[in-house]
């Protein structure tokens, strides 16, 4: 079984695993970090969705084993210590969440939409979340939420 | 109104953890020394089973059992509603094994289970495991399934119909159709749905030799509801022996409320194996074992008089219960279904008749709305067909017919009697937010970019918050449908509530600590709402039809009643008063007159540290438990309104705006209400323009059996939507609350398919079925048929 070392949340992770484990069961079933969902098994869902060397991937495409080495960020190291980000801050004071499920690969991946843009458009994340589907909330707050989160971490309101 | 009290738009409670990574999912659970279930399906629609070898399975590594139906002898999945046939005689029941037993009846059936160290290890054995099917043919179409001859799904059930129920008067009906002025028919398909909540099914199973307890994690609606059918009727284990816990849910719209094969076979296994198992659908599992919903085929006709007063709607509908009777599927397709057949309007005389037919398809049972979305799509279709034809506007065609704002309550032709509405202020807030007025100028302008815009009125109605037990037990309902309330308040004043609901999205643990926090004064953060586990709550009918709020809801203000009550007792003890002068405000008992006050705290200390307080009367402690049966449903209702764009070359639907204006009574949360609105839109939006469950007519092989295959909504498929609120209080439940999580799913589909089939008009086309794809409405423009 090939020994695969990641950096999660900054800190150095290593695991047994087998050659066809994906990068999200690694972080799941190996590191107990279950904040990444797994909501389908076509890629389409992006309830699995983290960061690898700072862009958001969707970790169900990934084979653990060609994440040796890469820098990953999940759902679990967004937050400081009890001070949320501001992209979750903005997803709780928009109700840009109800179940939950699909909650962290939303966040991730408008972290990543933000970081690249600092100012969205409604129609820019709209097309931004085709990978991303929730079924509770019609999209409708999780728009209004990534847009202020995106204008918060832009440093303005 | 406080800022955490009813009416406060409260940021919730649940979010911190959902947003870090803390939520507690089932699949997120791991027990020592685990092993992993994966179930092998069937390939075919329709099979008999023959020889089942399981050796070379047994073999593979890390195996540790395989089960077949053969191994499994326990009892069938019950169904907890019975219809009957007009002639009075019950529905069909036949048996749903957790396993196959001698023949497999849908894609996706389960035959056998193999149980082994990792998930990966039992996937793989299953490969081996060789299984002789003998094809039959199958029946996927209700047409082919009551065709003479046609295939059986179950040997005892003739011509595949479970039952063939009416409700109304025909004659009556038939006589008003035949001399009426005007008739609008309309023929209707309502496509299949699947939920698709993002969380798939999973469960976790363990056995306890010692104690001789079961506990099972399941992504359950209603864990209680499971303990009991599961308990009961298939693996015979009394309740105080198996605990269920639902813990963090990921959606369920209805699709977890059923029990389902796996988790019985896990809790049944787990003993055997002696090892806990978990199990977790993929979601092509879930596309073939998930109850799907809708799934009717209807002809309608609706009688007019010359000034287009309705008098009478027939309406006769085939309803597919695919393969096996799930939990509540009679329910669905009758006493949700036709009994909203008047809608908001005050047609007098209705018939209605409904066969549920048995296809080689996955069940159908309740999903978002629940008989009351395919109800609403009849009439809001036929209405807006009806003004079409009479060259009336649609909205002001239902104005004339609405049910006046002082005929409450209003009993209906088909047995519900309306407690409280007023459609009129909700249609005339829609459509001055839609700027219904200025359409005729969009749409010119749209036609001068070569689009084809059309706008469309729906005026819903639904039967919310089940279910008063004694009339849902007379209709055949197995169940009671009340719900349990324990609030307990501890030493220091903090408290804790637990209710038989689940929230699964719906923010329970917000807006019924709001509703605690506005009657006792307790500052919100000092309250904790438990829900999910048979252990810690009494009792409780779990979260559907929008109940949880209307049912456990009025549960917890009679708990809170009591609280209060036994608090005053208290206070009068402790300010030496008149139990009769103490009144209980703002979080304190005060003596009336007087500047003696006690604060809610120090009577919750008094509770539980009783040195000076009536211990010959009362008993120490404060900790109430209420139970609630609602006197009637409750009738949420609103006007949605949908406005689109065609694209005469590519056929693509563009939906423009959305708009929503609900009736739900009391709101506690309204941002929490908008959130539910907006969800409930999109899937309604998902029913009319992009989701359709589709199988192969001959194989049956399930088309759309993933999510490439199955076109869910997109963030970019969607607008913002316009929402808002004009509350008449229920009268028969303390908060005056309706329940507001189906509303979206409900009203959405007519609206929209409304606003598509306004558009085609310009081409003259008055007809489309659901979906509105881009390819049927490309051939609907371009006067090709479907191929």
């Amino acid at each position: 079984m090939p020994s695969v070392t990641l950096t999660v949340n900054g800190k150095k992770a290593t695991a047994d695993v087998e050659n066809r484990t994906l990068l999200v069961q690694m972080l799941r079933e190996h590191l107990g970090l279950t904040g990444t969902h797994v909501g389908c098994d076509t890629s389409q869902c992006g309830a699995c969705v983290v960061h690898v060397n700072g862009v958001s991937v969707k970790s169900c495409t990934l084979l653990a084993v060609q994440a040796e080495g890469a820098d990953v960020l999940t759902i679990e190291g967004l937050a400081k210590g009890n001070d949320l980000h501001p992209m979750q801050a903005a997803f709780r004071e928009n109700h840009g969440l109800q179940c939950g499920f699909c909650t962290p690969g939303m966040v991730m991946s408008a972290v990543d939409l933000a970081n690249r843009n600092k100012h969205p458009s409604e129609h820019e994340i709209r097309e931004w979340l085709e990978g991303n589907i929730c079924r509770c909330t019609g999209y409708h707050n999780i728009v209004k939420a990534i847009k202020a989160g995106a204008e918060e971490m832009a440093g303005g309101r | 109104m406080s800022d955490s009290g009813i009416g406060a738009a409260v940021r919730r409670k649940e979010d911190f953890r959902f947003l870090t990574g803390k939520g507690n999912y089932v699949d997120d659970i791991n027990r020592p020394n685990q092993s992993y279930a994966y179930l092998l399906r069937s390939p075919h629609a329709h099979a008999a089973l023959g020889r089942i070898d399981t050796s070379k399975a047994k073999a593979a590594p890390g195996v540790i059992a395989v089960f077949t139906g053969e191994d499994i002898k326990v009892g069938s999945l019950p169904c907890g509603w019975v219809v009957k046939f007009k002639d009075g005689s019950p529905q069909h029941e036949p048996p749903h094994p957790v396993l196959a037993q001698g023949k497999v009846r849908h894609v996706g059936d389960t035959v056998a289970v193999v149980i082994a160290d990792t998930k990966a290890q039992a996937k793989d054995a299953a490969e081996l495991i060789e299984v002789e099917y003998k094809p039959l043919p199958a029946v996927i179409d209700m047409a082919d399934a009551t065709k003479s001859g046609a295939a059986l799904v179950h040997d005892a059930v003739p011509n595949n119909i479970c039952f063939d129920w009416a409700i109304g008067d025909e004659a009556q009906t038939d006589a008003i159709i035949a001399k009426a002025a005007h008739v609008t028919k309309i023929d209707i398909v309502n496509n299949r749905l699947v939920a698709n909540a993002m969380e798939p099914r999973a469960a976790v199973a363990e056995f306890d030799r010692g104690t001789g307890e079961h506990l099972l994690f399941t992504t359950s609606q209603n864990p209680h509801a499971a303990r009991l059918l599961m308990g009961a009727f298939v693996l015979q284990l009394p309740e105080h022996k198996l605990r269920v816990v639902a813990p963090d849910v990921g959606g369920g719209f209805g699709s977890k409320i059923f029990l389902y094969p796996e988790e019985c076979i896990l809790v049944w296994a787990s003993a055997l194996v002696n090892r806990p198992i978990k199990w977790t659908a993929e979601r092509s599992e879930s596309f073939a074992s998930d109850a799907q919903g809708r799934d009717h085929i209807t002809h309608a006709e609706l009688a007019l008089d010359k000034d287009g007063k309705f008098l009478a709607l027939k309406v006769s509908t085939q309803a597919n219960l695919g393969a096996y009777l799930s939990t509540f599927a009679p329910a669905v397709p009758t006493y949700l279904y036709a009994t909203l057949l008047a809608g908001t309007y005050t047609t007098p005389t209705i018939y209605a008749e409904v066969k549920a037919i048995f296809t080689n398809t996955v069940p159908v049972d309740a999903y978002r709305g629940a008989g009351r979305p395919e109800a609403c799509y009849v009439i809001e279709r036929i209405v807006s067909k009806a003004a079409q034809e009479l060259n009336i506007d649609p909205a002001e065609l239902r104005r004339r017919n609405f049910i006046a704002k002082d005929a409450y309550p209003y009993q209906t032709p088909v047995a519900l009697a309306y407690d409280s509405g007023d459609y009129f202020t909700t249609l005339d807030m829609a459509l001055k937010s839609a700027d219904y007025a200025g359409f005729a100028k969009r749409r010119e302008e749209a036609a001068k970019r070569g689009k084809l815009r059309g706008i469309g009125v729906c005026s819903y109605i639904e039967a919310c918050g089940v279910a008063p037990s004694a009339v849902a037990g007379a209709l055949g309902a197995r169940a009671g449908l009340y719900e349990m309330a324990e609030v307990r308040v501890h030493p220091t004043g903090s408290i804790t509530m637990f209710t038989g609901t689940h929230s699964h999205g719906q923010s329970h643990e917000t807006t019924f600590a709001q509703v605690i926090s506005d009657r006792l004064g307790v500052p919100i953060e000092n309250i904790d709402v438990v829900h999910g586990d048979t252990a810690k709550s009494a009792f409780g009918m779990g979260t559907y039809g929008s109940r949880s709020l209307p049912v456990g809801g009025s549960a917890l203000v009679k708990a809170l009643d009591k609280i209060v009550d036994k608090g005053r007792k208290i206070a009068a003890h402790l300010m030496e008063a008149s139990e009769a002068d103490i009144e209980f405000k703002n979080g304190a008992y005060t003596v009336a007159g007087t500047d003696k006050s006690t604060p809610f705290g120090a009577v919750a200390f008094a509770a539980y540290v009783p040195h000076n307080y009536p211990l010959e009367t009362l008993e120490p402690g404060l900790d109430e438990t209420a139970y609630y049966d609602p006197k009637n449903f409750t009738f949420p209702s609103g006007t949605h309104i949908a406005e689109v764009e065609l694209d005469r070359d590519t056929g693509e639907v563009t939906l423009v705006n959305l708009t929503a204006a609900d009736d739900f009574g009391t709101i506690v949360n309204p941002m929490v209400v908008e959130g539910q609105v907006h969800g409930g839109l999109a899937q309604g939006v998902g029913q009319a323009l992009f989701e359709n469950t589709v199988y192969d007519t001959k194989s049956g092989q399930l088309v759309t059996g993933s999510l490439m295959d199955y076109t869910m909504p997109r963030a970019d498929n969607l607008p913002s939507f316009t929402v808002g609120t004009h509350g008449t209080k229920c009268t028969h439940n303390p908060l005056g609350v309706k329940g507001c999580g189906e509303a979206g799913a409900i009203g959405a589909p007519a609206a929209v398919m409304n606003a598509v089939i306004n558009a085609l008009g310009a081409v003259g086309v008055h007809d489309l079925t659901m979906p509105a794809t881009p390819e049927k409405v490309w051939r609907a423009i371009n006067g090709r048929k479907a191929a």
